[in-house]
């Protein structure tokens, strides 16, 4: 129990719809989710293969805590490879969507092929059929949902589609499930829209139920309780969201500020949590209505937020005149610090887009970040951008973008190609901050050292949700570490990037982390699981996952040499902050990194540690 | 003392587990399809609303009822359903103003919310005490107590 042992196997090619029963032996070894999904792509396609191709497949699958009353237990992933980065892409999602494919009886859907025309699956437990989505076609997220649970006249169902960004081929479209929930990054959005997959729809009504009741009871209740008396999980989280850092990380001298040009950002403050809170002139109302909270989960730090009635973005517009998903701190470090932007309204508003058409704010804002400095350099100009001045500070530029981007028109096209297609199109590749194709999130890894290893050897590309050591550099969570120095960081992030993958395989949220150590997960899946689940057992699969994962990409062409960072993380010193006069220093971690993986010189795992971890 | 569920909306986060508790404790499996509260969320608005059965005196339900089928328990005020002499002809789900009551078509009886016997299980699964059980006569007692706390009558005798 725990996990339903049953996935759908959906041929969008032929246009059928197969349930098979769960391979327990790689559940066993795998567990669920990230981990058990990335086995099954790995077995079925071929690492190599064009991410748009009707090869390459896309998995959604929950964990086996998913559904259950375990804390932040909704989660599910999408696994295929990924259309950003060409690597492994695993992208995972709260909300509500992965309780209900649970209460489907389904671990897993294995999307392959592709369809003839635009088609979304409809789930009614046991009932799943392809329908067609000619209607939806074109339309976002937003309407597309609100559609098929008209169409069906049934509310409670619980949809993931794309938007028209994913149509269109925009490199880090989304999948976006409960209006504003993503599997956010590596173009998993564009590989379901290359499938003419709009959407999954699905009611599921069968119940959910674990190995050992009782103690499963007892285990996810002190788990709740850990989470609760947490300061960040039951205080910092709840109350300020993960906006909380913004002010932190700013004066950490780690926050990525204009394409990385600097790293402090002087309008911080306005679009920090402590922003949100303020009551603004026109209306009294501050930008945050309330926190809100995923399936399942007692931390609740989602964001619900308006955007002022009297902003240019929204005067005219009614439609967006109402509360929706508000910032979270990636997102509006993206928006703003990246482009250098500080209209807490306008970045509140471009996020709505990014939601409502399915892009990924971190992609999305940091490749603007990359256009606004080939812009500023003259190396694009007004007739490039269709008359928009990409400038640095903007707000105009960053909110007109979202919109052209969400829709892939005019030089929104453009920027949905990432920043490193973008760069490389100009002649700058220098200038996309990435990795392995994936731009970078919101901690600079001259300011934080350990980020800079965790962003070069990310199996997804540029990630701080691969191994997240500014728990550890900058909050002392489980323990306090110097951010500036690189000591003692590779072995850091193998443990965090280990513990990580076993949790993002669970079935539960990785801000549970800041509060619960693997003591507390364990319990929880050895009740819920048979087989013995050990803390021990985890770490284990959380390596054998990461190896996988990197196997997946060694064979799909990418080396050692792709664990690397761009030059102006390695060259160019930081101005201010705590960590001026410093780049980072991946060259010392890098190798002691490998060893401590049993990996060769040259990346590669060992036959050894392969042999070790029973692969 | 006859205790009452009281619900805060203001204090939800929509988290559900309030359903997956109700669920648990009614069905022996972890399902919100078929708990008896229910969490509305008004996206648009930022508003999470817990409902469930407020067990009214009038109990348009049980008067409905053709069979006696929904009974009063006296110690808990619960307005409860007899699943072995419910014949599932929904006439209550048609009585009651308030949608409380449901029909489960697995078998074929209606469901409302009967109080858990006394121990309600989604005020215990609350993170938020958005729910809470309380004494029937004093439900706002919470509420006369934080205005009163925000009155300045009695500020100027302290001072
Ligand atoms: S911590 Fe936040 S993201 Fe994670 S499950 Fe809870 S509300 Fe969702
Ligand atoms: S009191 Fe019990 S039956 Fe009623 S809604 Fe709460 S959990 Fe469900
Ligand atoms: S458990 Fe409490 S906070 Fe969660 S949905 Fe129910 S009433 Fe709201």
């Amino acid at each position: 129990m725990a996990w339903a042992k049953r996935i759908l196997r959906v041929d969008l090619t032929k246009g059928t719809c197969t349930h098979e029963p769960l391979n327990m032996d790689w559940a066993q070894r795998y567990l669920g989710q990230r981990g058990l999904a990335t086995k099954y792509l790995m077995e079925e396609i071929d690492p190599k293969v064009d991410p748009l191709d009707p090869g390459n497949k896309l998995i959604m699958a929950t964990g086996p805590l998913t559904g259950t009353c375990a804390s932040t237990a909704g989660r599910y992933s999408v696994i295929t490879k990924g259309a950003l980065t060409g690597a492994i892409a695993c992208s995972n999602s709260g909300g509500f969507f992965g309780n209900e494919m649970k209460n489907a009886g389904l671990d897993m859907i294995i999307f392959e092929g592709r369809a003839k025309a635009p088609v979304y699956l409809f789930i009614d437990n046991d009932d799943c059929r392809l329908e067609d989505a000619s209607g939806y076609w074109g339309t976002s997220v937003w309407d597309t949902e609100e559609g098929i649970k008209e169409a069906h006249g049934d509310p409670q169902i619980r949809v993931a589609s794309i938007g028209v960004a994913g149509e269109k081929g925009v490199k880090f479209a989304c999948v976006v499930n409960d209006m504003h929930r993503a599997a956010g990054r590596s173009g998993v959005g564009t590989v379901m829209g290359s499938k003419n997959l709009k959407a999954v729809a699905i009611r599921g009504t069968k119940g959910v139920s674990v190995d050992d009741m009782p103690r499963f009871l007892k285990a996810a209740a002190a788990g709740k309780k850990v989470l609760a008396e947490n300061a960040v999980t039951g205080q910092g989280l709840p109350a300020y969201g993960t906006q909380v850092l913004m002010n932190v990380i700013n004066e950490t001298g780690a926050l990525p500020t204009r394409n990385h040009r600097d790293i402090q950002f002087e309008g911080a403050s306005k679009i920090s949590a402590e922003a949100m809170a303020e009551p603004r002139e026109s209306d009294g109302k501050p930008n945050l209505v309330r926190n809100a909270a995923c399936f399942g989960c007692t931390i609740a730090c989602g964001r619900v937020s308006t955007v002022d009635r009297t902003h240019y973005t929204v005067a005219e517009r009614p439609q967006y005149q109402v509360a929706s998903g508000g910032l979270e701190y990636e997102a509006a470090w993206a928006l703003g610090a990246a482009t250098g932007v500080d209209d807490l309204d306008a970045l509140t508003f471009a996020n709505f887009v990014c939601n409502e058409q399915g892009i990924d704010p971190i992609s999305f804002g940091a490749t603007l970040g990359a256009a606004m400095e080939l812009f500023e350099d003259g190396v694009i100009t007004a007739k490039d951008t269709g008359g928009i001045e990409v400038k640095f500070g903007s707000a105009k530029a960053l909110t007109d973008l979202a919109e052209l981007t969400g829709r892939g028109e005019g030089f929104g096209a453009e920027i949905g190609l990432g920043s490193k297609l973008l760069c490389e199109k100009y002649g700058k590749p220098e200038l996309s901050m990435s990795v392995k194709g994936q731009e970078f999130p919101a901690y600079d890894s001259r300011g934080i050292q350990g980020m800079g290893l965790t962003y070069a050897t990310s199996n997804r590309g540029a990630c701080h949700l691969r191994s997240y050591t500014v728990a550890s550099e900058i909050l002392g969570i489980p323990e306090k570490t110097d951010p500036l120095v690189t000591d003692g960081k590779a072995g850091l992030v193998k443990a965090f990037q280990d513990a990580t993958a076993a949790v993002d395989s669970a079935g539960i949220c990785v801000f549970t982390t800041f509060a619960w150590t693997l003591e507390d997960i364990a319990p929880q899946i050895d009740a819920a699981c048979e087989g013995d689940w050990s803390v021990e057992k985890l770490l284990e699969v959380g390596e054998r996952v990461w190896n996988l994962e990197r196997q997946f990409n060694l064979a799909a062409g990418f080396t050692g040499k792709d664990d690397t960072l761009p030059k102006r993380l390695l060259k160019d010193a930081a101005k201010t902050g705590p960590a001026k006069g410093l780049t980072n220093g991946l060259e010392k971690m890098l190798p002691e990194y490998y060893q401590l993986r049993g990996w060769s010189k040259d990346g590669v795992p060992t036959n050894e540690t392969v042999s070790r971890l029973g692969m | 003392m006859l205790k009452a569920l009281n619900i805060d909306p203001g204090k939800c986060t929509g988290c559900l587990q309030c359903e997956l508790a109700c669920s648990f404790e009614n069905e022996g499996v972890f399902n919100p399809s078929k708990s008896r509260i229910k969490v509305f969320n008004f996206h648009d608005q930022g508003r999470f609303v817990p409902y469930t059965c407020t067990q009214c005196d009038e109990a348009w339900c049980m008067h409905a009822c053709p069979v006696d089928a929904i009974a009063l328990n006296k110690l808990t005020g619960a307005k409860e359903v007899n699943d072995n002499l419910c014949v599932g002809c929904k006439v209550c789900t048609i009585a009651c103003p308030f949608g409380t009551v449901n029909y489960n078509s697995a078998t074929g009886k209606v469901i409302k919310c009967d109080l858990c016997g006394g121990d309600p299980e989604c005020a215990k699964a609350c993170p938020t005490e958005a729910i809470t059980f309380v004494d029937a006569d004093w439900t706002g007692l919470d509420k006369m107590r934080k205005w009163a706390a925000r009155t300045d009558a009695g500020q100027q005798a302290a001072h």
